[in-house]
């Protein structure tokens, strides 16, 4: 048995954090305000990422010029994957919590991680011209992302399909869930299968096969879409609630206020 | 600067219609991941106005028929 007063995991903190997230006019304000300064960063960080890496970096020594579209293709490209972790887990949470908020995350992480993978293929088209001399081969890799951008788009008409928007959303996290089988493919194509596509050059454990002039302006580049996707994702999550709580007062005061 | 010129900088040895074309094309799809919502939340805002008006404009109209 629980002793009466034994310590809780979960401190008092937290639990006002739980409430708070399921408190709809609390979330919008708070997205706001961390929009207001997360956006500006982001847009400077990809910036300056991008302004280096097009600018200030030797070409590679075997593919030239045409390799720094890796300070768009890579960021994308993983951010595209973390965003399918979030979508996923928000479905999770969505279905054994019914948590409505969780709903919402994972809808509007959809476009954005089909934006990112959309980025993610046609830059890698791009840049598969001029060093495999094809716009598009049908690679482990380049299938398996084509497959999470359909993925991406399946849960988005899902759920337009539905009229009944409570069946839409559990549906939703039922296919993201199911999807989610083809990440540990995508991060493994490169290893099982032959593939033209190279392997990863940044490695958490181990020495990484890039140069350091190179990695330094590469990581900015993931970290400032890391925060845009965080933007975006706040960007369409303020749009859902408003969309779902039009009835209320405080959208109402909100619409007012705003004209 | 690794480039020489600006020239160069565009051409990158022939590999500039690449590079840069990607650039541009993920700039935009950038862009309008939040101009989209963006444009969505001022749109649902101003409906939501216009209707809140109109509610006030009918209720009005309702309570000047009772006086009569």
């Amino acid at each position: 048995m629980f002793a009466p007063d034994a310590p809780s995991i979960i401190s008092d903190d937290m639990w006002s954090l739980f409430h708070k997230l399921g408190s709809p006019p609390w979330l919008y304000r708070i997205s706001g305000s961390i929009l207001r300064w997360l956006l500006p960063i982001a847009v400077l960080g990809l910036a300056v990422g991008a302004t280096w890496g097009l600018l200030y970096t030797a070409p590679d020594f075997r593919q030239g010029n045409s390799y720094r579209i890796i300070y768009i293709h890579v960021p994308a490209a993983v951010v595209a994957l973390a965003g399918y972790y979030v979508m996923a887990i928000a479905g999770a949470i969505h279905l054994i919590w019914k948590m409505k908020i969780a709903d919402v995350a994972m809808m509007a992480a959809a476009p954005v991680g089909a934006a990112l993978t959309f980025i993610a293929l046609v830059t890698g088209s791009i840049w598969g011209k001029p060093t495999w001399g094809a716009w598009w081969v049908w690679d482990a890799r380049i299938t398996s992302m084509l497959i999470l951008l359909f993925l991406y788009l399946g849960v988005m008409a899902l759920h337009e399909a539905y009229d009944n928007k409570a069946a839409a959303s559990r549906a939703c996290a039922v296919l993201a869930l199911v999807g989610t089988v083809n990440i540990p493919i995508i991060y493994k194509s490169v290893d099982w299968w032959y593939s033209l596509h190279q392997p990863a050059s940044i490695k958490f454990s181990g020495a990484s096969t890039i140069d350091p002039s190179m990695l330094w302006p590469l990581l900015v580049c993931i970290i400032s879409f890391y925060a845009l996707f965080t933007c975006a994702l706040l960007g369409n999550m303020r749009v859902a609630i408003l969309q779902r709580e039009r009835r209320t007062s405080w959208v109402r005061r909100l619409a007012v206020e705003t004209g | 600067m690794y480039f020489q010129s600006f020239a160069d900088l565009l051409a990158m040895d022939g590999h500039g219609p690449y590079v840069w074309s990607a650039y541009l094309l993920t700039a935009l799809v950038l862009v309008q991941l939040f101009v989209w919502p963006w444009l969505l939340r001022r749109r649902l805002l101003r409906e939501l106005r216009l209707e809140l008006r109109r509610s006030e404009r009918s209720e009005g109209d309702a309570a000047a028929v009772e006086l009569s």
